[in-house]
């Protein structure tokens, strides 16, 4: 090429890009889960290479090694990703190690205000330290754990009898934890439709977090809380407190007697098997697979639904969803930082919960028609309400495996009590702040 | 050996043990068989309970495997109407396809990788062979136990300072830096079966041939190299085999650039659910050519699996 | 051999007339042909292993880049051997370790043996009963996961069909009595054929004549068996105990997909803890320590063993 061919050719390139502020375009790589929604997300994606020229290039990977794996691609200083939908625990990581950039002075450049998303989504996903507004990400996708259950069966009159003769209650949606384990216990090894069919799906996953994921639905409900004082790592009476063993041996209790047999080491995948191949009337899963079990052809429809985890002393549900990050290692943080900030306008923020992914935009939450918009609408807005998350502290993968070991050595493996469970967690975590230096 | 020998077994000894083995040989097939039928299964028949021997088989599977899709709402499935069969396929579940997916890439990873450290391994483990088998090379039997004891270090030992070294060296996720590694494994096995190979090459050949005139080195390629074929294509194999379903090194040290298939196929999920036919038809895919190598290699392969040190 | 030169030559050599030759000297040659080789394993073992042993005196994390690193002196090492976890995953090792060899040379030994009857077609069967172990152990460990499943895997029904027990009555990877035998249940079928082809290559490197004097003696076949057969395998089958043990206790691939160490830390063997402490929690000071012991472990272990080996051949 010429050196006048190449200069009216950056023109016009430079004419035509009103929009990205480079004139370069770049190849992109966005790093995510492989689920439902990063699929949604290249459809949507389909549009901001065709405003800015860029070209976006996926790399999905399976919740199960996900963490394992960015985590790894983080700390070895990889170029793979220059756009991370990272899980919102890493936050603390991501920030205190410069794996991530902070977002600050681009958000104020170009005037994209953090209280335009939902509250509890900015604090998980964006900010480190935990409440200070020092953003490194973008809320990209709220989260939270939620149950579904077979409609069809509930609404079965001779189930209902039968539940009503069992119990003395209605069969409904449940309430409570209590009601959640009593619906599951009764569907427990029934017969429907000359197959045997078992309560409930939960997670109990040793190997990465699955089986924390699961018993925190069941610690927030009860009051479970990690420190006496935020911010002051006493955890002594907080994460062993009488609630907290309740909770505990409850979440045993709704293992041994009402999930089905073989669920032993079961997280997002083999929950929604379980619920596909017609073994359990409900089961556990994370709001983001809500749009695809709807459209099941054999499950859906019209034979689910869903309920926000029931309560039990308060109201508490998981946190899991993500913020979208720029990765400080990429060489095209210019062009990343563009899609961030297309990514953040309400119109893209629209179709991307009508494609399948959970907005964390008040525009989109606050839409008067966003509770009808999908049978899971309303539930998410409430979950999204009461959410807890698990430690976000840079050291979070070694207190997350020391819990995985703990409770899946407690409820799986059958060691122990609760009361030594929890104990053994404080002391593993204990060892983990001092050496961080924060005891 | 004469069939009047007394060591030859009666004919029912032979009929029992037949009987025997072939069970046994059946037995562990199972396993292998049933990750073929998987392959073919649809979604639905691959989890359903009882196991489905008896089913409709279908390329979906394979489908999902080759490929990425989308859900899509209803009013864009009726403005496009399938092009094709896999198309027509993934319909059912009110998706399209959108793309390849990622296991092409892992499979020419397998590929790169394999083929580069199995060539690296025999070129450099052919030249020590053949200087450890000819010549007098001092502390000759601490260096050949020292190669092979480096085989003893569990990976995901050696993998930490890997993993540092890498880092600084900007190795991590590279074809090159799983080549060297996988180079650094092999070249243990590769000297150690080769030297055996060469071993049994009698030396008078090269000794004619210096005295012809060749020097050492055109003695070498000309030759012991075509002498020593056989046995340097069998090593080529064993080193490729380990190279390709090597499996703690590449997830530890590879996270998609360099990944190759063994991490990257169990955890192939579908949309939403683990999705078994088509970590099945992966499975096939990888394994197959694996097989065939084997049946190959039979009259190899004891030499190959105990580093030459049983012969046959 | 088809090259005339070889022929040619190979009627009439003067033996080590060969001194004389232009060009490199063998010493020479020998060290450019040996020193890439050996350049590379220290590079790529050697230095590693050094530096490990240099980083398990610190508190290093690689995940941490720009915290202090301090000299911790044996505290790592204290830490990991006062653990009584650490203790337990020895202990899921050695379970491991021994019954996988214990059914391995048991059904691999008999199957050789079977073999050796010389019936017909019995190359094609060994090489389908061989195939198992050629294959990638993650990949066949994953779907193993499947063949377990209780409810929609193939292997408990075929439990089922044989014993009559309700098929999802028992969790082979999920119950904490189970999970253990689960795993020695896959390495035996994957590596059976291992021992078998080396028990194999025993059988038919005993000379026909021995049996044949044996049998002049009027030796019971049994006798013949125990005092032939089984001594003349014997050196064979501590070479595929060697193997098989070494392999053992590096096992990682097929155990992390079968059950990732659990339930709980039931088979958690060494190799996998070891993953979690150097690549999870990025423990590395911690995890370079545990790699030592575990390096060290193996290492004695062999030495004593070869040793036993080679005392057994020299009978």
């Amino acid at each position: 090429m010429t050196y006048s061919k190449l200069a009216s050719a950056s023109a016009i390139v430079l004419a035509a890009t009103t929009l990205s502020t480079t004139a370069k375009a770049d190849d992109l790589t966005l790093c995510w889960a492989a689920w439902d929604p990063a699929n949604a997300l290249v459809e949507l994606s389909k549009e901001f290479e065709a405003e800015s020229g860029h070209t976006m290039n996926f790399e999905f990977v399976p919740w199960p090694n996900f963490a394992d794996r960015m985590l790894n691609e983080l700390n070895s200083g990889g170029k793979l990703c220059d756009l991370l939908i990272g899980d919102s625990q890493w936050i603390g990581g991501g920030a205190e190690n410069g794996h991530y950039v902070q977002l600050n002075e681009f958000f104020d450049a170009e005037s994209i205000s953090m209280d335009d998303f939902a509250p509890a989504t900015v604090y998980a996903y964006s900010t480190w330290p935990k409440g200070t507004p020092n953003y490194y990400a973008l809320p990209a996708m709220g989260d939270a754990n939620g149950w579904f259950y077979r409609k069809d069966w509930f609404d079965d009159p001779e189930i209902q009898a039968a539940y009503k003769d069992a119990t003395g209650q209605d069969l409904r949606e449940p309430e409570s934890q209590k009601e959640l384990l009593q619906i599951a216990q009764f569907f427990q090894g029934r017969e429907i439709d000359g197959k045997t069919v078992y309560g409930a799906a939960i997670f109990t996953e040793r190997g990465s977090e699955g089986i924390t994921m699961g018993v925190t639905g069941a610690l927030y409900p009860w009051g479970f809380k990690y420190e006496n004082t935020p911010g002051s790592y006493d955890m002594e009476g907080a994460v062993n407190s009488p609630e907290a063993v309740e909770a505990l041996e409850f979440y045993k209790e709704f293992y041994k007697t009402a999930t089905p047999p073989g669920y032993t080491n079961s997280y997002m995948g083999e929950s929604l098997d379980a619920f596909k191949s017609g073994q359990v009337a409900m089961a556990m899963n994370w709001f983001a697979f809500f749009p695809g079990l709807y459209a099941d052809p054999n499950t859906g429809g019209d034979k689910i639904d869903f309920f926000v985890n029931p309560p039990q002393n308060v109201a508490g549900s998981t946190l899991g969803g993500q913020g979208i990050s720029v990765v400080s290692y990429s060489e095209k943080q210019d062009a990343a930082l563009e899609y961030i900030k297309w990514f953040a306008q309400p119109a893209v923020q629209a179709k991307w919960w009508e494609l399948g992914g959970y907005s964390a935009h008040n525009s989109v939450l606050q839409d008067p028609g966003f509770v009808d918009s999908a049978p899971f609408a309303g539930d998410f807005l409430l979950a999204m309400n009461d959410v807890q998350d698990f430690w976000q502290e840079p050291a979070y993968a070694e207190l997350l495996l020391a819990m995985q070991k703990r409770i899946h050595d407690y409820v799986v493996a059958d060691q122990g009590t609760a009361q030594e469970a929890l104990d053994l967690l404080i002391e593993d975590w204990t060892e983990t702040f001092q050496d961080e230096g924060k005891l | 050996m004469s069939s009047f020998s007394v060591t030859e077994p009666s004919k029912r000894s032979k009929w029992v043990a037949g009987t025997l083995v072939i069970t046994y040989a059946l037995i562990t097939m199972i396993p292998l068989v049933w990750i073929l039928l998987t392959g073919f299964k649809s979604p639905a028949d691959a989890i359903s309970y009882p196991p489905k021997v008896v089913f409709d088989p279908t390329l979906e599977g394979y489908v999902n495997l080759f490929t990425t899709r989308t859900r899509q709402t209803q009013e864009f499935l009726n403005a496009n109407p399938p092009q094709n069969w896999a198309d027509e396929i993934v319909r059912q579940y009110d998706m399209v396809i959108v793309g390849p997916s990622k296991f092409g890439e892992r499979f020419m990873n397998s590929v790169i990788i394999g083929f580069g450290s199995t060539f690296l391994s025999i070129f450099l483990g052919t030249l020590a062979a053949y200087a450890f088998s000819r010549f007098k090379v001092p502390l000759k039997d601490d260096l050949l136990f020292f190669i092979l004891s480096t085989r003893m270090m569990p990976p995901v030992a050696v993998a930490i300072p890997i993993f540092l070294m890498f880092r600084n060296l900007g190795l991590s996720d590279t074809h090159l830096g799983m080549i060297l590694l996988y180079t650094g494994v092999n070249i243990s096995l590769a000297v150690w079966l080769l030297k055996g190979f060469i071993d049994e090459i009698p030396r008078e050949y090269e000794e004619a041939a210096l005295i012809d005139g060749y020097t050492r080195f055109q003695a070498f390629y000309k030759v012991v190299l075509p002498q020593a074929a056989t046995g340097i294509a069998s090593t080529a194999i064993f080193c490729l085999i380990f190279a390709w379903n090597e499996y703690a090194f590449a997830v530890l040290l590879t996270s998609a650039t360099a990944q190759t298939a063994p991490p990257f196929i169990p955890t192939i999920i579908g949309v939403g659910g683990l999705d078994w036919p088509a970590v099945a038809a992966g499975a096939t895919i990888f394994l197959i050519p694996v097989m065939i190598f084997t049946i190959l290699m039979r009259k190899h392969l004891l030499r190959g699996i105990t580093f030459g040190a049983v012969r046959k | 051999m088809s090259d005339r030169t070889v022929d040619r030559v190979a009627q009439a050599t003067p033996v080590r007339v060969a001194r004389k030759i232009r060009g490199l000297s063998d010493r020479a040659i020998a060290w450019i042909f040996i020193s890439p080789t050996i350049f590379l394993l220290l590079a790529i073992n050697i230095f590693p292993l050094i530096w490990t042993i240099q980083l398990s005196f610190t508190n290093f994390k690689a995940n941490r880049i720009g915290r202090e690193v301090k000299d911790v002196g044996f505290r790592n090492y204290e830490r990991i051997l006062t653990d009584s976890d650490t203790w337990l995953n020895m202990q899921a090792t050695a379970h491991f370790l021994f019954w996988t060899i214990f059914f391995q040379v048991l059904i691999g030994f008999t199957l050789a043996w079977l073999l050796n009857k010389k019936f017909r077609g019995n190359d094609l069967w060994t090489t389908i009963i061989v195939l198992p172990m050629m294959l990638s152990p993650a990949v066949v460990g994953n779907f193993w996961k499947f063949l377990y499943q209780p409810q929609i895997g193939l292997f408990n029904y075929i439990v089922s069909w044989f014993t009559g027990k309700d098929p999802s009555s028992f969790e082979m990877l999920g119950s904490v009595q189970l999970a253990p035998w689960a795993i020695v249940i896959v390495d035996t079928w994957m590596w059976t054929p291992f021992v078998m082809l080396i028990c194999l290559a025993g059988l038919r490197s005993i000379p026909d004549y021995i049996y044949e004097a044996a049998e002049v003696d009027r030796a019971s076949k049994l006798r013949q068996f125990f005092t032939i057969t089984i001594p003349m395998v014997l050196p064979f089958l501590m070479l595929a105990v060697l193997f098989r043990g070494i392999e053992n206790f590096k096992m990682f691939d097929l155990v992390v997909q079968l059950t990732g160490g659990g339930p709980g830390s039931t088979t958690e063997l060494t190799s996998i803890n070891l993953k979690r402490e150097a690549f999870e929690k990025w423990r590395t000071g911690y995890a370079s320590a545990y790699a030592i012991i575990l390096f060290v472990t193996v290492f004695g272990l062999a030495s004593i063993y070869v040793k036993a080996l080679n005392k057994v051949k020299q009978r």
